[in-house]
């Protein structure tokens, strides 16, 4: 096909000469036997690379463990859950319609297209809702009465003043919060991170009246939007600007494939756009789509016979048809 | 029961109404036995860089064998049995060696044009499948119910989200990506795997590119109608 | 966190990973010697005799 007219490959495909029968010299081979010890060969390689290395398994962080180890991250984050400035609290689609949100490829709003189909209400499903489910403690009933009643714009006063205390608090300890005018605000999150320390919160995050639970986006959201996660996640380079997407914990290898899809998030735009995400997942359907329709993008379906390299493979053949004479065939 | 030709099954009233004798001599046509299962090759597959494309079957198959055995025991296993990890880790590592094996087969196919002489479907499909071989493994990370698959869960998702597919493919769902990757993503790699080998047998193994100063195609290059008899081309 | 289970395999991957940097790039040692090997063996491939005659 390379260099050969237009109208001659349209008008006689057939004469075409790659797509001929090969009527040339042939040798014997066995498939059958070839596909047996290529699978010997293999499951050699695989079982002594298990047997060597293994493979990871780190545990996964629960609620109760992040409430634990850093609670002053789980009270930080919780107050943002409660007060709607979190990260999942303004993500948009498919978890809310927060106003404006939602990335974009160009004009397309893809993400707001998207539609809202997993929502998540983060002050009802990560705090109060597991509250109310508190048996026999007046003290926070009352406190959720407090909230309840209270109008939108004194929640958002009290949520944002205790928000900003614990930040400032030495070691963002909530016990060190200066004092305020944080109404029930400290006492639902005092609350909330017994609650989380003691592991319900993990079933009530994941349950939600439910029996079987097979789904664990509001966890996930929970723990995502706290820093103990990506901080654990940093620490063994697999945060997004650090290539993360191709490393694995520990020192297995990880997923080498995806180096492209990872490299664009290393370098502008794309390092610094709001709409990164998108931006590279078009420009990787993009190239994906160059990738698969290869054969048929003129230039670049010319390259390999540039390249040359296809001379060394079909060498022994290149000699006998180049050659001064053809030499013998065993 | 007769022996399929080229020619489509007549009888004597005609065109056959059987769609089952009709589908059998197409098929039988456009893949005979000797093409299906051939025990001749042309002399110029003569590289090692041949035997990539049968490795990389090889690992596939270590995968859903290894994969099988995990299912059997359920996705919580290898946490806790020296056994299961054991499966786990041959899963792992056959993953990594049908990439491995797969991406040198993808370069060699590269570098000998392998999409000449209508074999463009033949690549089409091979691209395909690496396609749906990312998205299998990638899923395949989600399910080890450990903290690499919390990780990757909420990264990944905003990436899916921004351009609206994490409204139904979501991530963060255990139950949803287990079954995506147990059952339906297999299915489509294995579909996608199937119709790349039968190309394969079906257009043969591409032809080196014409001989440097060569103006006609080399020798043993001929029309289909003096194809040699019972030396088929694979 | 590592799991608590006491691991079999004669070398332990447990351990962080020790990484390359190069400008931006950023490659984990692990991944370096899977990429090199790949080159490697492509390289061997191509360029390492086949034999000739009936068959393999």
């Amino acid at each position: 096909m390379t260099g050969t007219p237009t109208r001659r490959r349209w008008a006689s495909r057939r004469a075409d000469p790659a797509a001929q029968e090969w009527a040339g010299d042939t040798r014997e081979f066995d498939l059958v036997k070839e596909l047996l010890v290529a699978l010997v060969v293999v499951g050699v390689l695989c079982v002594a690379l298990a047997g060597l290395f293994s493979s990871p398994d780190d545990r996964p962080i629960t609620v109760a463990r992040w409430a634990k180890a850093a609670p002053g991250d789980f009270v930080a984050t919780a107050v943002t859950e409660l007060d709607g400035t979190s990260r999942t609290a303004s993500y948009g689609p498919p978890y809310n319609s927060f106003p404006g949100a939602g990335q974009e490829l160009g004009p397309l709003p893809l993400q707001r297209w998207g539609g809202v189909r997993a929502r998540v209400d983060t002050a009802q499903d990560f705090v109060l809702r597991p509250l109310r489910e508190v048996p026999a403690d007046p003290v926070l009933t009352g406190a959720l009465s407090e909230w309840s009643s209270a109008p939108a714009a004194v929640q958002m006063e009290w949520a944002t003043a205790y928000g900003d205390a614990v930040a400032k608090a030495p070691g963002g300890d909530p016990g060190a919060v200066a004092p305020g005018d944080y109404g029930p605000v400290p006492l639902l999150m005092t609350r909330l991170l017994g609650l989380g320390q003691t592991g319900a919160l993990d079933g009530l995050l994941v349950s939600q009246d439910r029996f079987y639970a097979t789904d664990y986006t509001k966890p996930l959201l929970f723990l995502a939007d706290g820093t103990y996660l990506e901080d654990t996640a940093r620490a063994q380079n697999l945060g997004g600007d650090q290539w993360g997407m191709m490393n694995e914990t520990g020192s297995w290898p990880g997923q080498a494939w995806l180096w492209l899809y990872t490299f664009w998030y290393q370098v502008k735009p794309f390092s610094t756009s709001d709409n990164a995400d998108a931006l590279v997942w078009g420009l990787m359907a993009v190239l994906s789509l160059v990738f698969v329709c290869l054969p048929f993008i003129p230039g670049l379906r010319s390259l390999p016979r540039h390249l040359g390299v296809h001379r060394l493979i079909w060498r022994q053949h290149y000699r006998q048809v180049e050659g001064p004479k053809r030499p013998a065939e065993s | 029961m007769t022996s399929s030709e080229s020619a489509p099954v007549t009888g004597p009233a005609g065109p056959a109404r059987s769609w089952t004798a009709y589908l059998r001599s197409r098929a039988v046509a456009a893949l005979p036995p000797e093409k299906l299962l051939p025990d001749r090759q042309p002399a110029y597959v003569a590289s090692w860089v041949y035997v990539f494309g049968v490795l990389t079957i090889a690992a596939f198959l270590l995968a859903l064998a290894s994969g099988t055995v995990i299912a059997l025991e359920g996705p919580q296993w290898y946490h806790g049995s020296s056994i299961g990890l054991f499966f786990n880790s041959l899963h792992l590592w056959s993953v990594e060696l049908f990439f491995f094996f797969m991406v040198i087969h993808l370069w060699a196919t590269f570098f000998m044009a392998a999409w000449r002489g209508r074999r463009g479907l033949t690549w089409v499909l091979g691209a395909l499948s690496f396609l749906a071989s990312v998205g299998t493994a990638f899923t395949g990370y989600l399910v080890q119910s450990n903290f690499d698959s919390q990780w990757i869960a909420t990264q990944a998702k905003d990436g899916l989200n921004s351009v609206g597919i994490g409204a139904w493919f979501n991530v963060l769902d255990m139950g949803q990506m287990l079954l995506f990757h147990v059952l339906l993503l297999p299915v489509a790699l294995a579909a996608l795997i199937a119709g790349h080998l039968i190309l394969v047998r079906r257009r043969g193994v591409v032809p080196p590119f014409p001989a440097a100063g060569a103006s006609v195609p080399d020798p043993g290059v001929v029309a289909p109608a003096e194809r040699r008899s019972g030396g088929a081309s694979s | 966190m590592v799991s608590h289970r006491l691991l079999a395999a004669p070398i332990d991957l447990h351990r962080p990973a020790h990484y390359v940097h190069w400008g931006i790039v950023q490659i984990s040692v692990p991944n370096l010697i899977v990429v090199g090997l790949l080159v490697l063996v492509l390289v061997l491939a191509v360029l390492l005799p086949f034999p000739r005659g009936g068959g393999r």
